[in-house]
């Protein structure tokens, strides 16, 4: 073993570190520390010239340890690391000694902070005789790409990476693409019909060379990493063949179970048994509903119409689900939300008055291909004299979603938008906390609805109610609510109210999230690697986001999210090869007595058994260096490079040593 | 009730009740607020007060207690829970309210005009005198005190009820009643150590 | 079954209706009542309007003197010394400072309490422990025909919702479709009566009970029952007074629930005192098909 020479810098990271700790005593002190050859002190270490400093000492004065006694190694590990390789000393010879927010920023009494950073030192100092130069491990990287969710964040995803020349597989779990986006109506703050300026795109999509759709489907396993995923997708079975369906609809017409509520129109309309989700579906074929259709469910449907109905003959009741195993280098997680369900909070009566809808159910109403042919009507056919919309219902509430949904508050006035454009007689009122229009061309969009002579009540709405109090009430809902800019409270009588429902994750959210392999955050939705710098990302390497799965957000954000996830996965999948960090964990096959425990414990599933040499192996790409199989073994054999035993004894007889 | 001349009596005065209201279990949540109004909204008597639950929060957070616990707001409360179960920052308002009531007794702030703070006076009387309150008691003592006029009105009633064998005239008087009173002398004696 | 059992101060006055009627029910449904020994006023909303840490001791004394007894249920009636009991347990429970307070002033008078005894609503206990069935099988006296309006009132299930939700509960709902009756569409259920408003700004109290009478009479009910003494009385009691001040002409007869509940199980109007009512019920009563 060549002879150690550790180099020590003290940063006084201006007068974060120095303004506490005694740099010059700790330099001095450093110099007469086995196997230090030099002790600096310097300004900021971390600027150009204090990266010189160590780079000068390794190519004239042989040092071949680094320590950098500075702030966090989430700072600047990686900074003074790629320093010493611009130098040639392998960076893994390099440590950095936290003397900041374990140190100087956390110690009162100077003279205890300085005694402490001499044995924060002293550890590294110890430790480094025992580092091993490391070389990063290279992993092939498979091309093709999986987006997961074909709403308008995965169609986006799926086009970029496709124009880009990846072959990209888009899986679906509903039997047609276009997500949320397709229900709508109109969207804010342009006012473009939603369908109009989406079906384009799904178009493409589904005529896109390089996009593999697999609809109607889902994943069912995850396994792998980056660069390097195996999915397993199940492709449900539509009971209709896909290649002979001509997506003709002739079979909708005369299917006998007709009173099926439409997913579609949010339970307001109906489909059949056998049915197209809307007429602009992709993939535009026929799915049989299972569970409702006479044949699959009884085993009897006497007529069977949609058999003779269909030219092609493409009714197939012997299918069966189908699997397909794919391998990519990337994923893109694009899954979406779902409404809050407001039944969850009864003091608006969803689910007991009549005319009390959920926004979404409004969505379908003004839309012209809706179940009401677009005419904002209450159940009993006529059109509302008066509308009011509720604002954060289920949101901001410490009861049900602590967060804001964002959206809600600019649907709320494309409603009233569309309500005064539909009805211009109609009265309208906002009951809002905050107007949260934020984007661009949104508060000149509330400002218009202003002008529109809608009627804003800043009070949030404590209950609505069929009680008539007076005359004026009779027969209408009335929404009893503080107008806290008038303080006074308020009872709006109205004839509908639509209830602004904020987005919520998918109920399979956390489940899908352990079955790719990531996390999830507090409030339910997809975690993100960096919540400011890197929202598209995943702490999985390979695994990126897209869109309201990761948190609730408009249109525009979405495909702009969904941009950032394709680049994302270019990044790897671009590459022919991929670096994984080699402080990994290694399991000595003579050692081990392949008992399992590791196997399981394993919290990324980078431990595999192998049943014939009857050992562990660490699956070196998968392996993220968390040291959990290193603690668990009862006979000590994963070892971590770079966190070898010798190496963390080191450090303990060196901190203990002061 | 006691006037509050100066600004400088304002501020002190609350000063004293933001710091009691703060150090009850959950009162700091008041500075999470959203003054969305749920609570004034969904209040069965907001109507009558001066000033509805949320502006008492926000005359808080504005240094103005003293002008709420001059209003009728605080008496008028039936603690009925609804801004309680509805507030969607989790702030027990009830709660807060019942602070208030105690707080004013304490410093003897009390409105001319609210006959709530004599009733509850009496209520806590009835019970330490007898162990469970006496209804008879309460009410005549309240009304003849009060408001005679009340006892005026009642009397029809209060013959129906009374022939209804729901009025008892005597008192029953629990066997441990003097426990009660013990049990309040030592929570006064141990609120005086802690001061 | 057993329950031990506290009536609450308003059974040995103006709520005795209640405290008679409920005993005659249990009994039909054979379920033995044991009242809590010298027990004292729970401290209701009037106590902790004066002292806080005060009202929870009061409080603690029933449940300590309970748990002494060995039991580890109390039975109540009255929906306020419900939820001034169960928020002593939820405080011990959540709070040290109120813990200590309390065992500390239960000690001063040689008691001692750990928070263990749970309160149960007595509706609770019929929907939840003795069950609906159980209950159906021993009506004797259907209330079809009669048309009821289930007034919760407000501390039923807030501010803790435990046994039924906080804004629109259903227990009363189902039991009294269990014993036969048309339920009404009840939408008031849960608004507060006024409580002791009545006496002290008595304009409040009559406003609200004005729209709780108002919403039972607009529904068809052919009667109201009630879970809580001072809501009973004021809706009772004080009706007149509702239409005085409202020009109206109210006269829909109010009873505990559990007065009606006696007639279905078949108790005899007398045991039930109903004849304590100043709102006459004897239409009501008469109403039921024998």
């Amino acid at each position: 073993m060549a002879e150690e020479k550790i180099a020590v810098y003290i940063c006084h990271c201006g007068t974060n570190i120095a303004g506490k700790v005694d740099v010059e005593e700790v330099t001095r002190w450093a110099a007469e520390q086995p196997n230090v050859v030099v002790a600096r002190e310097y300004k900021y270490m971390c600027s150009d010239p204090g990266q010189e400093l160590i780079q000068k000492d390794i190519k004239e004065n042989g040092v071949n340890r680094v320590v950098v006694a500075a702030c966090s190694p989430t700072m600047h590990e990686p900074t003074f690391r790629k320093a010493a390789a611009d130098a040639g000393l392998n960076p893994f010879l390099v440590q950095m000694a936290n003397i900041r927010e374990h140190c100087s920023w956390v110690t009162v009494d100077p003279d205890e902070a300085t005694a402490k950073t001499k044995r924060i030192l002293s550890a590294q100092i110890h430790r480094l005789p025992f580092n091993q130069a490391l070389e990063p491990i290279e992993v092939n990287v498979n091309p093709d790409v999986l987006v997961v969710g074909g709403g308008i964040a995965g169609i986006e995803a799926a086009l970029k990476l496709a124009d880009a020349g990846k072959k990209v597989f888009l899986v679906e779990k509903d039997p047609s693409i276009g997500g949320h986006m397709a229900m709508f109506d109109k969207t804010f703050p342009t006012l473009d019909c939603s369908a109009c300026i989406l079906t384009p795109k799904m178009s493409a999509l589904g005529k896109h060379p390089n996009v593999t759709l697999l609809a109607y489907s889902e994943v069912d396993e995850v396994s792998g990493y980056v660069g390097n995923f195996k999915v397993k997708v199940r492709r449900k079975a539509r009971y209709v063949d896909t290649v002979k369906c001509t997506g003709c609809a002739a079979c909708t017409e005369v299917c006998v179970v007709r009173k099926v509520k439409s997913e579609f129109d949010v339970g307001l309309g109906f489909r059949s048994a056998i049915y197209i989700p809307f007429p602009q579906a992709v993939p535009l074929r026929a799915t049989i509903d299972a569970t409702k259709c006479l044949t699959l469910s009884k085993g009897k449907c006497a007529k069977q119409p949609c058999v003779p109905a269909c030219g092609p003959e493409a009714i197939d009741f012997t299918q069966q689900d189908e699997f397909i195993d794919l391998d990519v280098g990337a994923i893109i997680m694009a899954t979406g939300f779902e409404l809050w369900n407001p039944e969850q909070d009864q003091r608006y009566g969803y689910g007991r008055l009549e005319n009390v809808i959920s926004s979404l159910e409004f969505e379908r109403l003004s839309n012209a291909s809706g179940p009401t042919g677009g005419h904002i009507v209450c159940k009993n056919g006529e059109a509302p004299k008066s509308v009011a919309i509720l604002h954060c219902i289920g949101s901001r509430d410490e009861n049900h979603q602590e967060f804001c949904s964002r959206v809600c508050c600019m649907y709320s006035l494309k409603f009233a938008h569309l309500i005064k454009e539909h009805l211009p007689e109609t009265e309208v009122y906002e009951f809002y906390i905050d107007m949260r229009t934020f984007g661009k061309g949104y508060e000149e969009f509330y400002k218009r609805l202003m002008d529109e002579g809608v009627n804003f009540v800043r009070g949030r709405a404590a209950e609505v109610t069929n009680v008539a109090l007076s005359p004026e009430e009779q027969g209408h809902l009335v929404v009893k609510a503080e107008d806290t800019l008038l303080g006074m409270t308020r009872r709006v009588p109205v004839d509908m109210v639509i209830l602004s429902a904020g987005l919520s994750p998918r109920k399979d959210a956390k489940e899908v999230a352990q079955t790719f392999g990531f996390g999830c955050s507090a409030n339910g939705f997809y975690l993100e690697r960096h919540p400011k710098l890197e929202p598209a990302s995943t702490m999985t390497d390979g695994i990126f986001l897209a869109g309201a799965c990761q948190y609730p957000k408009d249109i525009p954000d979405a495909v702009a999210q969904a941009g950032a996830a394709a680049a994302g996965a270019l990044v790897f999948v671009n590459h022919e090869t991929v670096k994984v960090e080699p402080t990994i964990s290694y399991i000595d096959p003579e050692k081990c007595s392949g008992c399992h425990i590791c196997v399981g414990l394993c919290p990324h599933a980078a431990i595999q058994y192998n049943a014939e040499k009857n050992v562990a192996e660490v699956i070196q790409a998968a392996c993220k260096g968390c040291g959990v199989c290193v603690a668990a073994c009862g006979s000590n054999v994963p070892q971590q490079s770079g966190y070898l035993d010798e190496q963390i004894f080191a450090e303990i007889e060196g901190a203990l040593a002061v | 009730m006691t006037e509050l001349a100066t600004t400088a009596q304002a501020k002190e005065l609350h000063a004293r009740f933001y710091h009691d209201v703060m150090s009850m279990p959950g009162g700091e949540k008041i500075r999470i607020c959203q003054q969305c109004g749920t609570c004034t909204g969904s209040c069965p008597t907001s109507y009558l007060m001066d000033y509805g639950p949320r502006e008492v929060i926000a005359a808080f957070r504005a240094g103005m207690i003293d002008r709420v616990v001059k209003s009728n707001t605080i008496w008028l409360c039936t603690s009925c829970y609804y801004c309680t179960v509805r507030c969607p920052a989790g702030i027990k308002i009830t709660d807060l309210m019942y602070e208030l009531k105690r707080l004013a007794i304490k410093y003897d702030l009390l409105p001319e005009d609210s006959k709530n703070p004599a009733l509850t006076k009496y209520f806590v009387n009835s019970v330490h005198k007898h162990g469970r309150n006496h209804e008879v008691e309460l009410m005549g003592k309240f009304m003849l005190t009060k408001d005679p006029g009340l006892a005026f009105k009642f009397a029809g009633l209060g013959m129906k009820l009374f022939m209804a064998g729901r009025l008892p005239p005597l008192a029953k008087n629990i066997k441990g009643r003097d426990e009660l009173t013990k049990m309040a002398a030592y929570l006064e004696a141990e609120e005086a150590k802690a001061q | 079954m057993r329950y031990l059992y506290y009536p609450g101060c308003s059974a040995e006055a103006t709520g005795k209706a209640y405290d008679i009627s409920t005993r005659a029910m249990m009994a039909k449904l054979d379920v033995e009542l044991a009242e809590l020994d010298d027990w004292n006023c729970c401290g209701a909303t009037s106590y902790f309007s004066v002292r806080e840490l005060e009202s929870f001791a009061i409080a603690a004394r029933n449940l300590a003197i309970a748990q002494q007894m060995g039991e580890d249920e109390l039975c109540v009636i009255c929906n306020a010394c419900y939820t001034t009991l169960a928020k002593t347990n939820r405080y011990m429970a959540d709070d040290p400072e109120v813990f200590k307070a309390v065992q500390g002033a239960l000690g001063a008078v040689g008691r001692t309490y750990d928070g263990k005894v749970k309160v149960r609503h007595v509706m609770d206990i019929l929907v939840n422990d003795i069950g609906l069935e159980a209950v159906a099988e021993k009506v004797t006296r259907r209330l079809t025909g009669i048309k009821v309006a289930p007034y919760y009132g407000c501390q039923f299930s807030r501010p803790m919702g435990t046994f039924d939700d906080p804004e629109f509960p259903t227990t009363m709902d189902r039991f009294f479709a269990t014993l036969g009756a048309d339920v009404i569409d009840y939408p008031s259920k849960v608004k507060c009566c006024g409580g002791m408003m009545m006496l002290t700004k008595a304009e409040g109290a009559l406003h609200m009970c004005h729209e709780l009478l108002k919403t039972a009479q607009d529904g068809g009910a052919d009667v109201i029952v009630a879970a809580c003494p001072l809501c009973e009385m004021n809706l009772e009691a004080y009706q007149p007074k509702v239409n005085k001040m409202y020009g109206t002409n109210f006269n829909i007869p109010v009873m505990y629930f559990t007065q009606l509940a006696g007639l279905a199980l078949g108790v005899e109007p007398n045991k039930l005192a109903i004849d304590k009512q100043v709102v006459s019920c004897d239409r009501v009563i008469a109403a039921i098909p024998a």
